[in-house]
């Protein structure tokens, strides 16, 4: 039978919205026993503060955001707040392996959960702290979200039409790149206990991953003395290079050609050959030169086409070509769907939703989507009795000391 | 202190990449693996796309490559010709993880495809990064970054409602993708340790984009609703429908502002009431508003444009430093709109050391990089060498194989590296 990477490793979650919880969720869909701590004096914020939820109906089981950075994990609820909470705190983290957390940073040890607490609990314990701007430094107590933060890293000024304002990259950008970094940093950590049995503390800044997203634009500042700006679809060095209409509403392909053989082939393709020596289109320095009158040659067969004819044609005549798929088409993309990324899943309160899996398949250790995002408190008894140890009658008393909260 | 450890110290990497893999060894090389970037007899294609130190086209003065291939020592290698071959193969041997590029199918008609390699070296691990996967419907299909955001769905979330959707001008794809597929390998790497077993990993570089969407799938699963690009605008924090905005002009550039619910969103709103108050006056809607009862998720578009309208008449006034500086002051949620310049002067990423300046002898300079995407508290994550050279380090690594100076003298001659 496949095993995942992560089988057998525990992972206690002190981490809520989208960037802790997600790399709990990579290691969840690859095997690892990943524990949701939050309570319901403080749910998660993506089940209390953000659509979607289920028919546009709030609630704290109905949230769409949590789910999608929450499959395959259980959930309990200890209010951190409650007298001999973080006693219970800590018995959860001795069960733990790895702990994650992306409170403002200084709130863990505050609590008494700051990494040398831990590692007094737990000698060989893994802290992943994650939050904006990294667990030291002037600004590090500053509080912020990933949809602030991608403009700090430099994201948001280079995304839109040279003559307009900047646009904005949708959501929290920035705290997925986070996540991408912290599934590397808990794995590398991982593996140095493996080989020496030590824990670690790791500082994530989701800030410091972003900048290594944006390094050509810095060094284009540092080393020519130019600030990077934001020019559409366009590309320094290939023409066409754009976006183009297609037939239906709100339907885009666009098209990338780099080579002037490529130039021929996407000729042959819309049926322009004479364009191919064309003294306007010839190369690319003077296809760049020429670039409107070009961009309307290609957009003028475009809009007779759908997206996925354009796309369908392009690529099988060797030419870079892709749809602009709305969210929409991606439940129905064929290529993502023989990847398995949207698994069906089964939820007690929305019933069949889906999970979204990670970009790489590993061939003998492959991801394993298996059970929807868990309900709030869902699986207090299972972690607290079977996991902790704890009696029913300790069971009992926690709920009514209110280190176990409950609906208010 | 203490000296940091390399965890991959005694890992050999064989880097096979375009852009569409640099950052994978990148991040391998950050935690100290011996990454060897192998490159065909003249030079990536790569290299040969700007932009270029002092703007001279020259694939040496790549800034690409720069940036994306430090850490690495770099070969020249043929695999066409059957010398090449074999010297791969000699080279897998001692080989930890092979990363590659290539299109799916042209290892294997090398006869040097994961089960070939895996013969010679069973605990291989080979990561394989494409435009849309190793197999499926679109696995021959060819991309760009542009190809790889579009189809990814990311760009119909971005840009202006009455103009075409639009992709980050610096392309991102690559960088996730290459990020993706570093944490893959390492997840294989670690697994190697725990089973003695290499794997293959299959990375696609438009899966890679995928979570770049964030939530936006879930709006589609759960209600079919379509998210899709609003300009400056937040959308989807609202269950009416009523949407925020991010971004505001400011005195010299861009502010992102953003009216927000919760505890530290309503905090903000109500300090930057204050703050516009202590310059000159708040209008009195805001200054009697009551935030407590304040709901973001039910808020209606008409009480976002009155609070907006006020907001945004000030900040025309303020410059990028005074609102950064009053929203650290303050507590209040909020950041400048940086340019690269900005970002290079940050006092956190400086005190946080994360520049290192790296000497490139070929040019006579010192170039500035980040250091390391993460701090440890016992492992090294670091900038150790810059982006190497055409086969710099060919007499070097082949002499490492055994091979005299003559017999890479007559390997050059061949054409073979």
């Amino acid at each position: 039978m496949k095993k995942g990477v992560f089988d057998g490793i525990k992972v206690a979650e002190f981490a809520a919205i989208a960037a802790g919880p997600l790399i709990g969720k990579f290691m969840a869909d690859h095997g690892a026993t990943v524990v949701h701590v939050e309570s319901y004096a403080r749910p998660d914020g993506f089940r209390s503060n953000y659509p979607p939820y289920k028919d546009n109906k709030p609630g704290l089981d109905r949230s769409g955001s949590f789910a999608i950075c929450n499959n395959n994990k259980l959930a309990i609820t200890i209010n951190l707040k409650a007298p001999g909470a973080i006693d219970v705190a800590r018995k959860l983290v001795q069960w733990a392996d790895v702990v994650t957390e992306n409170f403002t940073p200084g709130t863990m040890a505050k609590l008494g959960l700051g990494y040398e607490d831990l590692k007094k609990v737990k000698p060989d314990i893994i802290m992943l702290s994650t939050c904006n701007q990294g667990q030291t430094g002037p600004h590090a107590q500053h509080p912020g979200f990933g949809s602030h933060l991608s403009s700090l890293c430099g994201f948001t000024y280079v995304t839109g039409y040279k003559d307009r304002e900047p646009s904005i990259l949708y959501g929290p950008y920035v705290d997925h790149i986070g996540v991408g970094y912290g599934v590397i940093a808990v794995t590398a950590a991982l593996e140095h206990k493996r080989r020496t049995g030590e824990g670690q503390l790791i500082d994530s800044a989701q800030y410091e991953g972003g900048v290594q997203f944006m390094m050509p634009s810095l060094l284009e500042y540092t080393v020519n003395n130019r600030v990077m700006e934001r020019d559409g679809n366009r590309h320094a060095f290939a023409a066409p290079h754009n976006i183009f209409p297609c037939k239906g509403d709100d339907r885009w392909c666009v098209i990338s050609v780099f080579s002037d053989a490529e130039w021929s082939r996407i000729c042959g393709v819309i049926g322009k050959e004479a364009l191919i020596s064309d003294p306007r289109f010839a190369t690319v320095t003077a296809r760049k030169q020429h670039e409107e009158e070009l961009d309307q040659e290609i957009a003028e067969w475009t809009s007779r086409q759908t997206a996925e004819e354009a796309f369908t044609q392009l690529q099988t005549h060797g030419v870079k070509a892709g749809v602009v798929q709305n969210i929409a088409d991606l439940f129905t993309d064929p290529q993502l769907a023989h990847r398995g990324i949207f698994a069906p899943v089964d939820h007690p309160v929305v019933g069949r939703t889906h999970a979204e899996g990670p970009p790489f398949a590993l061939s003998k250790s492959p991801f394993k989507i298996d059970r929807a995002s868990p309900c709030i408190g869902e699986h207090n008894h299972q972690v607290f009795t079977e996991f902790l140890g704890y009696s029913e009658e300790e069971f009992k008393k926690f709920h009514e000391k209110g280190i176990i909260d409950t609906p208010k | 202190m203490e000296e940091k450890k390399k965890l991959l110290e005694n890992c050999r990497v064989l880097d096979f990449t375009n852009q569409l893999g640099f950052l994978c060894g990148k991040i391998l090389g950050d935690l100290g693996a011996d990454v060897i970037k192998v490159e065909k007899p003249g030079g990536d294609e790569s290299r040969n796309a700007g932009p270029y130190y002092k703007d001279i086209p020259d694939p040496e003065k790549n800034l690409y490559w720069f940036s994306y291939n430090h850490n690495k020592r770099g070969i020249t290698l043929d695999i066409e010709k059957k010398t090449g071959r074999e010297i791969l193969k000699k080279l897998i041997e001692n080989t930890d993880i092979l990363i590659e590029t290539f299109a799916p199918g042209y290892l294997a008609k090398l006869g040097l495809d994961y089960e070939d390699l895996c013969k010679i070296n069973p605990k291989l691990v080979m990561c394989s990064i494409t435009p849309f996967g190793r197999t499926g419907p679109y696995k021959d299909y060819d991309g760009s970054d542009l190809i790889y955001m579009a189809m990814s769905g990311f760009m119909s979330l971005v840009g202006d409602p009455d103009r075409p959707p639009v992709r980050v001008t610096l392309p991102q794809s690559y960088m996730w993708t290459g990020m993706h597929a570093a944490a893959g390998t390492m997840m294989a790497y670690y697994y190697r340790g725990l089973s003695g077993e290499g794997q293959h990993v299959d990375v696609s570089a438009q899966a890679g984009v995928l979570w770049a969407c964030s939530i936006a799938p879930s709006f589609y699963d759960y209600n079919k609703e379509l998210p899709g690009r609003a300009g400056v605008f937040i959308t989807g924090r609202s269950i009416t429908g009523a949407k925020m905005r991010a971004v505001e002009p400011c005195k010299d550039g861009y502010v992102n502002y953003i009216i927000y619910g919760g505890p530290a969103g309503i905090r903000t709103n109500m300090r930057m009431t204050e703050w516009m108050e202590s310059k000159g006056g708040a209008p009195d809607y805001l200054k009697n508003k009551d935030w407590k009862k304040f709901n973001i998720a039910t808020v209606t578009q008409a009480e976002i444009d009155q609070i907006e309208d006020a907001n945004n008449e000030f900040l025309k006034g303020v410059t990028k430093k005074e609102f950064f500086d009053t929203c650290l002051e303050k507590d209040m949620l909020g950041y400048p709109v940086t340019t690269s310049q900005d970002t290079m002067e940050d006092e956190q990423l400086k005190s946080r050391g994360l520049w290192k300046e790296i000497e490139h002898e070929e040019l006579g300079t010192k170039i500035t990089y980040p250091s390391f995407f993460t701090k440890f508290s016992t492992l090294a994550c670091d900038l150790w060498r810059k982006a190497p050279l055409i086969g710099e380090h060919n007499e070097e690594i082949y002499a490492e194989l055994g091979y005299s100076r003559e017999d890479v003298l007559n390997l050059m001659r061949a054409n073979v590296i």
